[in-house]
């Protein structure tokens, strides 16, 4: 006759702790005293259904057992053994757990059926119950009690992943030119819980890294400090409680603190997102922040759809490109200020219908003349175009102050705003991905936009992580055309 | 479908506690939300399929018919006929299981059913808090007073 074995009990922990512990089907040797050594068969991992464990008892008995079934929703795992120096026959059994919620606590049942040679039905009864569930019920209470389960395996703490990373980077000592960005060495962390390590291949420059250099904004360079907000590479390895991507997943990132212009960094996993087969490197690292800006200004705060007559300064450069194609795809009348003929044909050729090829920013006669005035400004020039950008402006325009490389923006007064009801707004773009599913649905936007044709990637520039100072020297240089990427 | 699991332990055997909730027209005398309960169409209380016709302290009439009873699991199932709680589909399960080290036993209260979006959270409460929780503490009190 088949016997059966039923012992239970409630252990003061919640179900997650117990759980833990419980499912690992080769962690019995560590909380168990009646396990002295047990090991998974072949190369199997111990929550793999099907693996095989191997364990020896402090009497000197051996025991094979298979894992056959194993439920997280249930919190069950059932096994069976297949080989045994003990009578045990036919021998199956099941851990079960169900929360206490009235306290959060766990109640822990643990049955078995299995047949025994003649006579001895009664001591094999009682070696299960006793010996192996009332006895492991007893130790694992004292395993939780005493943080066993909290201690770092022996396999984590030898796990390289433990190790800071060498990482090259262009690092300011000083405020100042571009000559201030210099090559220098340092480690990138291992990733601590929520962090992801990621070795960089692309990193994407932007107008608001010669800011940070400048000394523009202290409070997000300090020094010294390494500029850059956005990268693209692969992942090293994840901190603890880090779902969604993994070791060798090729992502990109966005943050709002600068550090990317290196070749392995440590960020939170919230700045990542995995990224699509179809997008390279170089493209992914010229498009994440300029193209989740383009889709902010076009979407967000200047609601451009067909017949808005949109003025964008600056058309050839990395966001002008992107945000004149969309534009187009929109319905929008763009119209683009650039300060050569080679420019104006590269904003053409990505939508920009009416380019305005001037180097002293002069431009409102033509946009009154021509258009009746712009219904929205994208202004990344700042002071020196600003009563030309106000003469512009449509009634009821909206004047979008994105950036301000001809140097800040004098106050504009509200009463000079009434004048023809002009909004102003003056958006920083991290604020539009302050989360990862924003930033993740963004991001995505751009993929799509890229792959599906309605963004135009822009032609790149690309300059290696060592010459970092020669990119900035030609962003500044206004005779760039298309995106800046480093390649680290 | 929404479902709700409340669970407590209870010190006193299966054996005791069941005998005290199996009547599935008993509730009124264990569970302090319970004014009073009849069985419709003169059946016996633990006839499988007969129905509890009863009022809440609050007033509210609800309606259930047993759908399974087993003193071998020590579980009972049953469903809502008639309620103003706003609920369908409503499926409810109690069962005790004995823990064997003590003379204690496990007990799991649970419901699934579905209900208007925007009434989930606060069913949610009344059924796991006031209906279930409300029901151990009770027995719980009920056992310690022994």
């Amino acid at each position: 006759m088949l016997q059966h074995v039923v012992r239970s009990t409630v252990i003061d922990a919640p179900i997650e702790r117990v759980w833990a512990v419980l499912r690992d089907f080769n962690s019995h040797d560590r909380w168990h005293e009646v396990v002295t050594e047990s090991r998974i068969e072949g190369d199997e991992r111990s929550d793999q259904v099907g693996c095989v464990r191997s364990f020896t008892l402090d009497d000197g008995n051996r025991i094979r057992e298979q894992l056959i079934a194993l439920s997280d929703s249930e919190h069950k795992s059932t096994y069976c053994i297949v080989e045994a120096t003990v009578p045990l026959q036919r021998y199956v059994a099941t851990v079960t757990l169900k929360p206490v919620t009235d306290g959060d606590r766990t109640f822990w049942h643990w049955e078995s059926t299995f047949a025994t040679p003649p006579g001895r039905e009664r001591e094999l009864r009682e070696m299960v119950a006793r010996d192996v569930y009332e006895a492991g019920f007893t130790n694992l209470r004292r395993h939780l009690r005493e943080g066993g389960d909290r201690r770092a395996s022996g396999l984590a703490a030898a796990m390289p992943s433990a190790l800071p990373l060498p990482s090259r980077s262009a690092i300011a000592h000083h405020y100042g030119g571009p000559e201030v960005l210099q090559p220098g060495d340092g480690e990138a962390a291992a990733p601590g819980p929520g962090e992801v390590r990621i070795r960089q291949r692309a990193i994407g420059v932007n107008y608001i890294d010669v800011y940070l250099r400048k000394g523009w904004i202290p409070a997000m360079l300090p020094l010294p400090g390494v500029p850059g907000m956005e990268a693209v590479g692969t992942v090293v390895d994840v901190g603890a409680g880090v779902s969604g991507v993994l070791p060798g997943d090729r992502v990109a990132y966005l943050g709002s603190t600068a550090g990317a212009y290196c070749n392995v960094r440590t960020v939170p996993a919230e700045w990542v997102v995995r990224l699509p087969a179809g997008v390279e490197d170089d493209v992914a690292a010229a498009t994440l922040l300029k193209g989740i800006t383009a889709d902010v200004l076009l979407r967000d705060l200047g609601h451009v759809g067909a017949g808005t007559r949109l003025l964008v300064h600056a058309a050839a450069g990395g966001v002008g490109l992107l945000v004149c194609s969309w534009a187009r795809r929109l319905g929008a009348v763009v119209i683009g200020t650039v300060s050569s003929e080679a420019k104006a044909r590269v904003a053409r050729e990505h939508g920009c219908g009416h380019p305005i090829v001037t180097s002293e920013h002069r431009f409102a006669e033509v946009v009154q003349a021509q258009f009746g005035g712009a219904d929205v400004v994208i202004d990344g020039i700042g002071d020196a175009a600003r009563d030309e950008n106000f003469a512009a402006l449509a009634r009821r325009g909206h004047w979008i102050s994105l950036g301000q490389a001809s140097g800040a923006l004098r106050p504009i007064a509200a009463d000079q705003l009434v004048q023809k009801s002009i909004t102003f707004s003056r958006p920083a773009v991290f604020d539009y991905v302050a989360t990862q599913a924003q930033l993740a649905e963004r991001a995505q936007r751009v993929w799509t936009a890229l792959a599906d044709g309605t963004l135009k990637a822009p032609p790149i520039e690309r300059h290696s992580l060592g010459a970092a100072a020669e990119a900035h020297a030609r962003l500044e240089s206004r005779r760039t055309i298309g995106a800046l990427v480093l390649i680290a | 479908m929404i479902r709700v699991y409340t669970s407590s332990v209870i010190d006193a055997s299966a054996d005791t506690v069941w005998s005290r909730i199996r009547d599935f027209n008993g509730m009124p005398q264990w569970h302090p939300g319970i004014a009073d309960s009849r069985i419709e169409n003169g059946d016996a209380s633990d006839r499988v399929g007969c129905i509890r016709h009863f009022h809440t302290r609050d007033g509210g009439m609800i309606r259930e018919r047993l759908l399974a009873l087993s003193d071998y699991d020590y579980s009972c199932v049953y469903e809502i006929l008639e309620s103003p709680m706003g609920v369908e589909n409503y499926v409810a399960t109690l069962k005790l299981t004995p823990v064997t080290d003590g003379a204690r036993c496990f007990a799991e209260w649970s419901a699934e059913f579905d209900c208007a979006e925007t009434r989930e959270t606060e069913l949610v409460e009344t059924i796991g808090d006031r209906v279930f929780q409300g029901g151990f503490d009770a027995l719980k009190a009920h056992f310690s007073r022994r």
